[in-house]
């Protein structure tokens, strides 16, 4: 199988409130950084990630292309899903053969609406949008289901909040969001959510440039090699899923190849989903877990995914891991989840 | 899909809507469901391998092979799996207090079916009620006008547990003659009593006998209303004579009394109370006095020391 490589990896600073900016312009500079960073101009495949509900336009995900430069036509494609399924796009597109280089983004603006109302529209048309249910109150019966079932209780939830912000407040992309409980009343937002189990509202984007064997050496000192990525999805109504676990997760790790890694960057946008995804994954306590601050610190949507890809990434080519793992999720309650593992050394 | 891009601090510049709604169509499978939902009836869809899916869908999720031709009825009774709580209602759910989400298996059923359930008046912002809890037997409120949604059940609520049934009778008392002496004392800021011609023991309020020799009494004295508490109670549940909750009853023996007097102790926090605190009679002001016990509002603490148990022992 042809070996490809994450060879480079940029992101916005990410914010907690509407700067001003079109999506465009929010891009552009994410976009410019990485051609500078690779020294390419052109892509041989450009693939993007976001959601038009975010900005409540249809097709704006097109209007975005002007930060690639899309003139003379170029090989492009569109995921309505985090950027992290548009790499995956792009590695199948590699893997053809007839290119060497990809690039893939993803970007939102997640302050101009509301966004858990906006994600009840992703929902069965029949039996739950119908409803007005959100994206918190679902993720908070999941978060019931697992504490009832694994005896984690909401100091649990409150310890894996407190470590990502921590994490972030190191991280200069991250929001810098204070200890929890910090400026809030102690209550619910729904629970047994508090506000910090629940990820922050964030705009930001990012890229990545995959390139494959010589020309991602060529791009890079040291490439981050996938050397598996799979995804998987769980059934679609919630009431059939055991909410406690994520099988999905776990398959994906197994097909592509989790065990033995350092470092995982989880797309954890509630605290307690990052209880469920190490225990899906086999994490253990060596491993260290979003060193960036993860989601729960800078979660811009359609992004966040792909930017564990991108961490995780990093971490191979500055020489701190040898092999590292990003997840993205899309879908309430973990509903579809990838798995893509990276190694300082290409399969044999 | 009107959109003005100019700064607004004043809700939505840009709105997306489909006006009139987006049609669907629903199938033969949905469409059996939520047929039946205007019936008033919850209905599943039995799989291949028996298992009843409600609701319902086309596919078995586990092997993706079409699901049999066969509905049934299932609930309407059904168990929580798993619940959240909204403390804070958005405009775009169901309830317009707090209440929670919950995953419900009717009984009959395989699968659980996601809904609202209501568990009653919640002050915005309340902490989910303690009998939430996951295993709690719940049914459906219908819509009086069913249309064929989801919506066509308003909620969930749960299984009756529990009635509360009025209670009241209506009496007209006479205390006795001994009473009425008593209230006609404190009518005019006095505690009378009587003294045993036996056991010499002052009895307050009296009773024209006394009950520890089984003797008439007559002999008036007037007490003091300062007294000390033998033991004490903290109430968690309000009553319209105490001041707030918790409050506390005691036993006070007035000084020169030969037993004890149920009434109120206050002026002091709940927790301050003690046996062998010295207290005084908080009396209401002199124009509102009656023929009533509630002259004296309750007893409040006095600076002197504890009366030592020793003295109070045998006035539990």
């Amino acid at each position: 199988m042809r070996e490809i490589a994450v060879v480079a990896f940029t992101q916005s600073h990410h914010s907690g409130e509407d700067l001003g900016l079109a999506e465009i312009e929010m891009l552009a500079p994410v976009i410019t950084g990485i051609k500078e960073k690779t020294g390419l101009k052109q892509f041989g495949f450009t693939c993007s990630g976001s959601c038009d509900y975010l900005a409540g336009a249809p097709f704006s995900f097109v209007s975005a292309l002007d930060a690639v430069g899309a003139w003379p036509p170029i090989s492009e494609s569109h995921v309505e899903m985090d950027a992290a399924w548009a790499l995956y796009e792009a590695w199948v597109k590699l893997l053809h053969g007839e290119i060497d280089t990809a690039l893939v983004y993803g970007f939102g603006k997640s302050s101009q609406g509301e966004l858990r109302t906006i994600l009840t529209q992703q929902l069965d048309p029949y039996h739950l949008a119908p409803l007005g249910i959100d994206q918190v109150s679902l993720a908070a019966l999941q978060a019931r289901a697992y504490m009832e079932r694994s005896g984690a209780k909401e100091d649990d939830l409150r310890a894996v909040a407190a470590r990502s912000r921590a994490s972030g407040r190191d991280n200069p992309f991250a929001l810098h969001l204070p200890e929890p409980g910090d400026g809030d009343d102690g209550g619910y937002d729904v629970a047994p959510l508090h506000p910090y189990d629940v990820a922050p509202i964030t705009d930001g984007a990012a890229a990545i440039v995959l390139a494959a064997g010589d020309k991602a050496r060529e791009l890079c000192e040291r490439p981050a090699w996938i050397t598996g990525i799979d995804h998987r999805t769980e059934a679609h109504a919630p009431g059939v899923r055991d909410l406690t676990r994520s099988d999905a997760t776990r398959i994906a790790g197994e097909k592509a190849g989790a065990a033995g890694v350092e470092v995982a960057e989880l797309h954890a946008q509630f605290s307690h989903e990052e209880l469920i995804l190490r225990e899906a994954l086999g994490l253990g306590d060596d491993v260290t877990v979003n060193p960036s601050g993860g989601a729960l610190s800078a979660n811009p949507m359609m992004a966040a995914g792909l930017i564990r890809i991108g961490e995780a990434a990093a971490r191979i080519h500055d020489g701190t891991a040898s092999r590292a793992l990003g997840h993205a999720s899309s879908g309430p309650c973990l509903q579809q989840n990838l798995v893509c593992v990276l190694s300082g050394e290409a399969n044999e | 899909m009107p959109s003005n891009t100019g700064p607004s601090n004043t809700g939505p510049n840009h709105v997306l809507e489909f006006p009139g709604g987006y049609t669907r169509s629903v199938g033969p499978v949905i469409g059996r469901f939520l047929s039946d939902l205007r019936d008033g009836r919850l209905v599943g869809v039995r799989t291949a391998d028996g298992r009843v899916l409600v609701p319902p869908s086309e596919y078995d999720p586990d092997t993706g092979e079409d699901v049999t031709d066969e509905f049934v009825e299932v609930g309407p009774v059904g168990t929580v799996t798993t619940w959240s709580w909204v403390p804070r209602p958005a405009k775009e759910h169901p309830l317009d207090r707090p209440f929670a989400w919950a995953l419900i298996r009717p009984d009959g059923a395989d699968t659980a079916l996601l809904h609202a359930l209501d568990l009653g008046v919640f002050e915005e912002g309340a902490d989910p009620p303690k009998f939430l809890k996951t295993g709690m037997r719940v049914r459906p409120r219908w819509r009086a006008e069913r249309t064929g949604g989801i919506g066509d059940i308003e909620c969930f609520l749960p299984e009756v547990t529990l009635i509360n049934a009025p209670t009241r009778l209506e009496y007209s008392l006479k205390g006795g003659q001994a009473l009425g002496r008593f209230l006609e004392g404190i009518s005019q800021g006095k505690i009378l009593g009587h003294r045993c011609p036996v056991c010499e023991q002052v009895i307050v309020p009296m009773k024209g006998l006394c009950p520890r020799d089984g003797v008439p009494t007559t002999e008036e004295v007037e007490l003091p209303d300062t007294g000390t508490v033998t033991t004490f109670a903290v109430n968690n549940i309000p009553d319209p004579r105490a001041p707030e909750v918790p409050f506390v009853s005691g036993y006070v023996l007035l000084d020169g009394a030969g037993l004890t007097m149920l009434t109120l102790v206050a002026g002091v926090p709940a927790d301050q109370v003690r046996m062998g605190m010295r207290v005084k009679a908080a009396w209401r002001p002199r124009e509102e006095w009656e023929r009533s016990m509630g002259n004296i509002k309750w007893f409040e603490p006095i600076d002197e020391p504890d009366v030592p148990f020793e003295e109070i022992k045998d006035f539990m």
